[in-house]
């Protein structure tokens, strides 16, 4: 009997969908918008506001479409999602700063804002 | 400890009889979790490479955010009507469930002719993968999300033919559920996907 009601509550309701739904496409047209019309005067900002609004609609997806709680599988489902999202940081971040310190100490045209005379 | 006649411990020597498929939840969850590690990796080519034009097109030259947005319509509806398809299910709606996974189908196979029809435009631009780092990096990572719903949308069909076929056993209820965490998946990793990949770019 509990596995039954486990199981409905594995598969959502109506309104946890249609909520899902709703967020998802708030969370989806504001960055469209944004960038559609040619964005705001402050580049950062508008990034600030696309990334943003990407992390908020993940988050819904995994609570109203996912159906992520910390008691599904008895934690382990959550377990296992926090490690894979560490293991994507440090994937990430990492590859994004070695490359950019390789690409900034490598980069041939550095060469030409030296001056000669001060290579040895 | 007594020797010989009593032993004190025993060993298991049959395996725990676990109720068929108890442990398929947590199974496919893992899988999902290496399949987005794999995303991961792409991702972080892409961030890597993105700049990378090979004095070739950049994204402000190439994407059409209309057509983008309207992919992504089609992957949020068909998330949505999987969604229904799953409540359908739980309440043993035979019918109901076919007939969501048939729109679900329709919105999948409407998100892969765009994608196709977007490719088929780059390539045709002569921006195909070979054209740049940047271009290589964009053709792996989306191609590689397009080629899941592909697979996603045989197993949809498959899961009908079985559904039709036999009904909603306990089977296909948890085969159904797998690919409901599989299909949703897909959506989260195209949420990454439109936002670095095409809003970033266009900025």
């Amino acid at each position: 009997m509990s596995a039954h009601t486990n199981n409905n509550h594995a598969h959502g309701s109506h309104r946890g969908y249609l909520t899902g739904f709703i967020l998802s496409v708030i969370l989806t047209a504001i960055p469209f918008g944004l960038v559609m019309s040619g964005g705001l005067d402050s580049r950062i900002l508008t990034v600030a506001i696309v990334v943003g609004c990407a992390i908020i609609q993940v988050l819904v997806h995994m609570v109203y479409f996912l159906h992520m709680n910390s008691h599904a599988e008895e934690g382990w489902t959550l377990l296992s999602t926090l490690f894979t999202v560490v293991i994507v940081m440090i994937m990430i971040a990492g590859s994004l700063w070695v490359m950019f310190h390789l690409n900034t100490n490598m980069m041939p045209q550095m060469n030409h804002d030296i001056p000669l005379e001060s290579l040895p | 400890m007594s020797m010989g006649t009593q032993p004190t411990t025993y060993w298991e020597t049959e395996p725990h009889h676990h109720e068929d498929g108890a442990s398929t939840g947590i199974g496919f969850w893992v899988y999902l979790m290496s399949d987005c590690l794999m995303f991961a990796v792409l991702f972080a080519t892409f961030g890597v490479l993105h700049g990378s034009y090979a004095a070739g097109p950049g994204p402000k030259d190439l994407f059409d955010l209309e057509l983008v947005a309207i992919n992504t319509a089609m992957l949020l509806f068909s998330s949505i009507t999987y969604g229904f398809a799953v409540l359908a299910m739980s309440q043993d709606r035979k019918a109901a469930t076919l007939r969501w996974l048939g729109v679900t189908l329709f919105f999948g196979l409407s998100f892969l002719a765009i994608e196709l029809y977007e490719f088929h435009h780059l390539i045709h631009l002569g921006a195909g993968p070979q054209r740049s780092a940047f271009l290589s990096a964009f053709f792996t990572l989306v191609g590689t999300h397009g080629l899941h719903v592909a697979f996603g949308c045989i197993w949809l069909v498959t899961l009908m033919v079985q559904v039709a076929r036999y009904g909603l056993i306990a089977a296909n209820q948890r085969r159904l559920m797998c690919l409901s965490l599989f299909w949703h998946f897909l959506d989260v990793i195209w949420i990454g996907v439109f936002t670095i990949v095409y809003l970033l770019g266009m900025i």
